[in-house]
């Protein structure tokens, strides 16, 4: 389910898993009986899980979601509640020749927003938007990561309010800044922005009114210091 | 024993008597507007809070006058500029926002600063916590009334800030952090006079333990007022003090194995296990004396080497998601850095921010505290407003 390149690689869901290269085992034993646990718990929810050097990462199905939070700090110990947010993975339209996903590949003039046209990071994703949240312990002092699919066009996740008492605040951030309804959540209302306020900022397709008066001039030309040897230096000094 | 009749008529009537004393003495609910300015919030913190007589029944804080919206910003920008805009986050221990962004984006490029950047990093970020908390504790002592200690944690301060400025160039903000190592090395003398500031600070901490500490007024004021159990500080993600002084042994510079200096030192982790107002004060009081100890015995250890890894002249995050969390003066910031790969800057970056947490609890928190207690815990929880906002 896992993908894994030397660098800590980014699965794509086209992309076909055997890249060659070795499979990271988990950083710490502590994390592989914890990624284990899940998958044993929840079953057909559990849909992926990643390793680098010093982290895990756990895909759930949305409808596994609140369960998974549940297990976690219920069985598994990671009790401490850092944070949740979400993530749009669709590229930004003004944004799309200067931070493509691809370097090595040709600008595109239009990337779309049909599905395929965004990546999903590491341990996948199938939708546009994401939820994602971490968890510690801090009696082990193990930390995981945990991510479900919100979906396309009207995302939504069920609440961990039932469970932590501090989502409440970090969901109403994320439903404030990606429009992500959280199910079960006690009242979704603005908590930074005005109570009128119109849109969902952090979407990548809300465009910032600062690059729209004054588009971003986009890289500085940077020469490769003298001495300095390698692609990276030759290409920006080509470029 | 079955209830008769009469017993169940005699309660009846009691309870309308006591429904019928209770409308004629109630008093009208008041709903008070702390801040947005109000020295007790540190910034533009708004908390709307309703009254029964002198007792809050509700709380709700509401932030936002301040949201510079940087997580939108951080996605326009490269990664040397980034480090610009999370100066601002915490603006008083600006150089501990640094160090977990450039972090992560060396342990998304695998790269490692040499071991004095690291020394130096941990000792600006050591002496950032020292300038963020002496202010605090002369603080507290003035939200509850006593004025006096405040001029001494800004007298102190100064040294302090007049450091960071000598070897960064910048007091508030100094953007000295590099992704693979530092701006610059420390300048000549810097040292010396560290370790000379660094002792005029623990005199600093024991001048607060007889101003405050032992003072009838302030200790009546503070102990047994705003008490968080462990459970709850867990739920709500307290960290940093706010969770050691609910008996949460939990420091990441201990906890973590992380590439900067901490575990060259031989220092405390301090907790308390009451949890209110007075035991967050008096950990921040430790925690400033034990990061004096932390700078000087890193000055001594300081290796000789260079300040800075070799990068390609333009930095090129590759693909990959990371998060990196450091033990910040306020409590745990880390940053969730997502990088597509492309020249730019992150594809997205999450920042937790300690302070956000650390209020998130305020509702819970202020239900049924008297009116005066209100400035006494939220004095205690120490926040900013620019780490709430972001």
């Amino acid at each position: 389910m896992s993908s894994a390149d030397d660098a800590p690689g980014l699965m794509v869901t086209e992309a076909p898993a055997e890249t060659g290269a070795p499979e990271i085992g988990p950083p710490s034993p502590r994390h592989g009986e914890i990624v284990d646990a899940l998958a044993a718990e929840l079953g057909d929810g559990f849909l992926a899980h990643h390793y680098s050097a010093h982290d895990a990462w756990v895909r759930v199905a949305p409808t596994s979601w609140r369960q998974a939070g549940r297990i976690c700090q219920e069985k598994l110990g990671l009790n401490y509640f850092c944070f949740i947010a979400g993530l749009d993975w669709q590229l930004a339209p003004d944004l799309g020749a200067e931070k493509r996903w691809d370097p090595d590949a040709e600008a595109t003039e239009d990337p779309g927003d049909g599905p395929g046209n965004w990546s999903t990071g590491v341990a996948g994703g199938d939708t546009r938007f994401g939820v994602f949240a971490r968890l510690y312990d801090v009696i082990r002092h193990v930390g995981l990561t945990l991510k479900t699919d919100a979906g396309d066009s009207a995302p939504r996740a069920e609440s961990w309010v039932p469970l932590f008492r501090g989502a409440d605040w970090h969901e109403r951030e994320a439903w404030e800044m990606y429009g992500i309804e959280f199910d079960g959540h006690p009242g979704l209302r603005h908590l930074y922005l005005p109570g009128e306020f119109e849109g969902f900022p952090l979407r990548k397709d809300f465009p910032l009114l600062a690059r729209e008066v004054k588009p971003w001039p986009g890289l500085v030309n940077v020469e490769g210091l003298p001495g300095e040897e390698g692609d990276e230096g030759e290409e920006a000094a080509e470029s | 024993m079955s209830v008769t009749e009469q017993q169940k008529i005699a309660y009846v009537s009691a309870q309308a008597a006591d429904a019928r004393i209770n409308f004629e003495l109630e008093t009208e609910g008041m709903t008070l507007s702390i801040g947005p300015q109000h020295p007790a919030t540190h910034g533009t913190l708004r908390v709307l809070v309703r009254l029964d007589g002198e007792q809050v029944v509700w709380a709700d804080p509401i932030p936002g006058y301040m949201h510079r919206g940087y997580e939108k910003l951080c996605e326009v920008r490269d990664y040397a500029q980034v480090t610009t805009l999370i100066n601002r986050i915490d603006w008083l221990g600006s150089f501990a926002n640094e160090v977990p962004f450039i972090l992560a984006a060396e342990e998304l490029m695998g790269i490692e600063a040499p071991p004095r950047a690291q020394y130096i990093r941990t000792v600006l970020f050591e002496m950032a916590r020292i300038a963020n908390l002496t202010l605090f504790l002369g603080d507290m002592g003035v939200q509850l009334g006593a004025i006096t200690p405040v001029f001494y944690a800004f007298r102190d301060r100064e040294y302090v800030l007049n450091l960071i400025e000598g070897a960064t160039g910048g007091r508030f903000h100094p953007n000295f952090d590099r992704i693979g190592g530092l701006k610059d090395d420390l300048p000549k003398g810097w040292i010396d006079e560290t370790k000379v500031v660094m002792r005029r600070i623990r005199r600093f901490c024991d001048e607060i333990d007889d101003l405050l500490v032992g003072n009838r007024i302030f200790e009546n004021r503070c102990r047994g007022i705003g008490v968080i159990p462990r459970d709850i500080a867990l739920e709500y993600g307290l960290s940093g003090a706010n969770a050691r002084a609910s008996g949460i042994d939990f420091d990441i510079r201990r906890d973590e194995d992380s590439p900067l200096a901490w575990k060259h030192a031989d220092w405390k982790v301090w907790t308390h296990p009451d949890g209110d107002s007075f035991a967050r004060f008096w950990l921040r009081q430790q925690e400033v004396r034990e990061s004096t100890k932390i700078v000087e015995q890193l000055l001594d250890g300081l290796p000789a080497g260079p300040i800075r890894a070799k990068t390609p002249a333009r930095i090129r995050v590759p693909k990959g998601e990371v998060w990196m969390h450091t033990e910040n003066p306020l409590g745990e910031m880390g940053y969730y850095v997502v990088s597509d790969g492309s020249p730019g800057g992150p594809f997205r970056c999450k920042i937790r921010t300690p302070s956000f947490s650390n209020v998130s609890i305020v509702p819970w928190l202020l239900r049924g505290v008297l009116v005066p207690d209100v400035i006494t815990i939220l004095a205690s929880l120490y926040f900013i407003l620019g780490d709430i906002d972001r």
